[in-house]
């Protein structure tokens, strides 16, 4: 039976409330055995998927600095943009919101749920509204948000969070998630059936049931979207299941929380997106199904359509030179799973909506960095690059790493807190600049490399450096001692 | 200023509008270079092939038929796959149905969802094929019909007009109109979320058969 730690898979909520910082959390996720081996076969299989799809087109490079440069481009006129969306947005029928908060964001949406006089809401998978955390301030108002992608399903029942964008329950297992749904399915709906088993096609026709209930009775959907266009006002939702297809066009209305960022200026721009995503994130041609709708269709779909553009902390990454690339973000996951440290720890060691090498990144960006936890992240990393090398959008993950860490020591200094690291290089520096200095502190060192020899994490801001790895056993004698001591003997 | 906020939104917009100003004061945008392939330079036998090929990929049954078969070969799919009954979109050619034994209901007036709960298959035309993907574009035009009924029904049988195939991405883009409600079809529903194994069938149509005629 897997193990599985409570401070490891956490109750949802924002921004993870009581997480440990990565640090922590990533050595309980080190010590969970089956967690590191559904995350290490996951992340093998799509990896070498992705680099099949992505070797059939000879113009993968093409796209993907057209992705990169189409993303700056709007970006660098993004007021001129979202404007322009709403102004089309407005004709074509929708209702645009503005939220500068997640607090804002969830109040309107509350609004607009109260006003239907809806006790359930039927979501597609949706980054945004996990990032506000709709879901549990929906609950606390007593109103249900039933999440429909199947891995979001998993876990919603399973009352646990998602560690990855794309596959969000890639830390469960076959025979944990048929386990879920015999006990959980039947306190909320539709019963699974008796005699379920672990095979993935039997779970996905138990999802199915469940779900088609739901598709059929609830009048409110909600969703994110992957692109906004500014020029039409269209938004553009991928997915693979079809529960997209059904929050998107069976309700009566319709709420989208969009994040600014996800603005293209032009539908034609769909042209280099279109491509990038699906090869980038589930490593197919292009993924089953995508939707595109502008405001409200007489007779087809939602006759009610609410748009809530979201800030939440990204005007303050567009503020950041080095950082604004970020927000070229596509949410494709590449990036997560070609990360040797996002194989190890899972998505949850890094207690966000956002894991993974472009959460390191952005949660920072989002919220600052005087936050153990922000602090904590542009360390999850070894800098090895291969975020940048997959990255459809071309986002210099490691350069943004190296930019923020210098800002976590800033903001220690700033702060006043002693910082542990800062003192050790300041003791290294006056011990080096005196060779008898040195050899006092080895002499020293090699006395207690006795007790040494048993201590396995430095403490503080240092454990980072020995929380993964184990100390080296100092030697009783150090290089200098042994020379002076053998000196000569040799020749 | 009148107090309903749903009706009048006015939330955040000027607060939101004038950080992102501050944010990009500095900031320069950069051309675009578009050096990516548009056009794969095949032939209409070429695309057709190709399109046929993709499409199989995602483990949809495929069919390249005549016209003049049409009729033929969707009473044949129908009736090999025990397909009681099916919906069609109104404009739908009334020829398309002349061997059908199943059970036709024309959306019209509009069914519900739990009505089209109750249909076994849909039948419709599309706007354009995309042969580099296996994609299908529905955009609600002619032989289309609304986007619940190819949505609910478990299978659906889809005819591409070898005309309307193109080679790449952008290619479609080209031909779509952005107000139109859109949907791309790559094969039957399917999801990766069980130890990324690839299942069909989750809430979409669970079997996708493409009839393509020439």
């Amino acid at each position: 039976m897997a193990k599985t730690d409570s401070t490891l898979h956490p109750r949802p909520g924002v921004a993870f409330l009581g997480m440990p910082a990565f640090t922590e959390a990533a050595h309980i996720a080190l010590g969970d055995d089956q967690l590191r081996r559904n995350l290490g076969r996951a992340t093998r299989t799509i990896r070498d998927k992705r680099k099949r799809s992505v070797a059939e087109l000879d113009d993968w490079q093409d796209l993907r600095t057209a992705a990169a440069m189409i993303k700056d481009r709007t970006l660098a006129d993004l007021d001129r943009h979202l404007e322009q969306f709403e102004a089309a947005a407005t004709a074509a029928g929708a209702i645009v919101h503005w939220a500068a908060d997640a607090d804002e964001a969830v109040r309107i949406s509350l609004d607009i749920v109260r006003a239907h006089q809806a006790s359930d809401v039927i979501k597609v998978k949706s980054m945004a509204t996990q990032e506000i955390g709709l879901n549990e301030a929906f609950a606390e108002e007593g109103i249900h948000a039933w999440e429909t992608d199947l891995a979001e399903l998993i876990v919603q029942l399973g009352g646990d969070t998602p560690s990855h964008f794309l596959v969000p329950a890639i830390h469960r297992n076959r025979e944990e998630i048929k386990q879920i749904f015999l006990d959980r399915m039947g306190e909320v709906g539709r019963p699974a059936p008796e005699d379920l088993t672990d095979e993935p096609r039997r779970l996905a026709e138990a999802a199915r049931l469940h779900l088609r209930e739901k598709f059929l009775n609830t009048s409110v959907g909600f969703s994110g979207a992957n692109f906004a266009i500014a020029e039409t006002g269209t938004l553009v939702v991928l997915e693979s299941e079809g529960n997209g297809r059904m929050c998107l066009t069976l309700p009566d209305v319709l709420v989208s929380v969009v994040g600014i960022e996800k603005i293209l200026p032009t539908f034609a721009d769909l042209e280099v997106f279109m491509q990038v995503l699906p090869r980038s994130s589930t490593a197919e041609r292009m993924n089953p199904y995508t939707t595109m709708w502008t405001g409200v269709t007489e007779g087809d779909g939602p006759q009610e359509m609410h748009i809530i553009l979201l800030d939440n902390g990204r005007t303050r990454a567009l503020a950041d030179n080095t950082g604004r690339q970020a927000l070229r973000c596509i949410r494709c996951s590449a990036c997560l799973n070609v990360c040797p440290v996002y194989e190890r720890v899972g998505g949850h060691a890094y207690g966000s909506v956002y894991p993974g090498p472009i959460g390191a990144i952005l949660n920072p960006l989002l919220h600052g960095v005087s936050d153990e936890h922000d602090a904590a992240l542009p360390y999850a990393s070894s800098l090895c690059g291969a975020c940048y090398k997959a990255c459809p959008v071309k986002i210099d993950i490691p350069t943004v790493l190296i930019e923020q860490r210098a800002e976590v020591v800033d903001e220690r200094a700033d702060s006043g807190r002693p910082n542990a690291e800062a003192l050790a290089m300041r003791i290294a520096a006056w011990t080096f600049a005196d060779h008898r200095r040195l050899e006092r502190a080895q002499r020293l060192a090699g006395r207690a490399a006795p007790i040494a020899r048993h201590v396995r994490r430095l403490p503080g801001l240092l454990g980072g450096w020995t929380s993964s790895r184990d100390l080296p056993p100092i030697p009783d004698e150090s290089f200098h001692q042994w020379w002076e001591r053998t000196r000569g003997a040799g020749r | 200023m009148t107090g309903d906020p749903i009706l009048r939104p006015m939330g955040s917009k000027e607060q939101v509008l004038a950080a992102v100003r501050g944010a990009i004061k500095d900031a320069v945008a950069p051309q675009v270079p578009r050096t990516y392939t548009s056009d794969l330079g095949l032939d209409r036998a070429g695309l057709v092939e190709l399109f046929a090929e993709r499409v199989g990929d995602y483990r949809a049954e495929v069919q390249v038929i005549d016209r003049a078969e049409l009729s033929r070969v969707i009473g044949k799919v129908l009736a090999d796959r025990r397909i009681r009954s099916a919906v069609v979109p109104d404009d739908l050619d009334p020829g398309w149905l002349t061997t059908v034994t199943s059970r036709v209901v024309r959306d019209a007036p509009y069914l519900t969802p739990k009505d089209l709960d109750q249909i076994d298959g849909v039948i419709t035309g599309s706007a354009v094929g995309i042969a580099l993907t296996g994609t299908i574009v529905l955009d609600g035009g002619p032989l289309q019909g609304r986007r619940a009924i190819t949505l609910i029904p478990d299978t659906h049988l889809c005819v591409v007009a070898a005309d309307d195939i193109v080679g790449t991405v952008p290619e479609a883009v080209s031909r779509l109109d952005a107000g139109r409600p859109l949907t791309w079809i790559s094969g039957p529903s399917a999801t990766s979320d069980i130890e990324l194994d690839r299942v069909e069938g989750v809430h979409g149509p669970r079997n996708l058969v493409v009839l393509i005629t020439t």
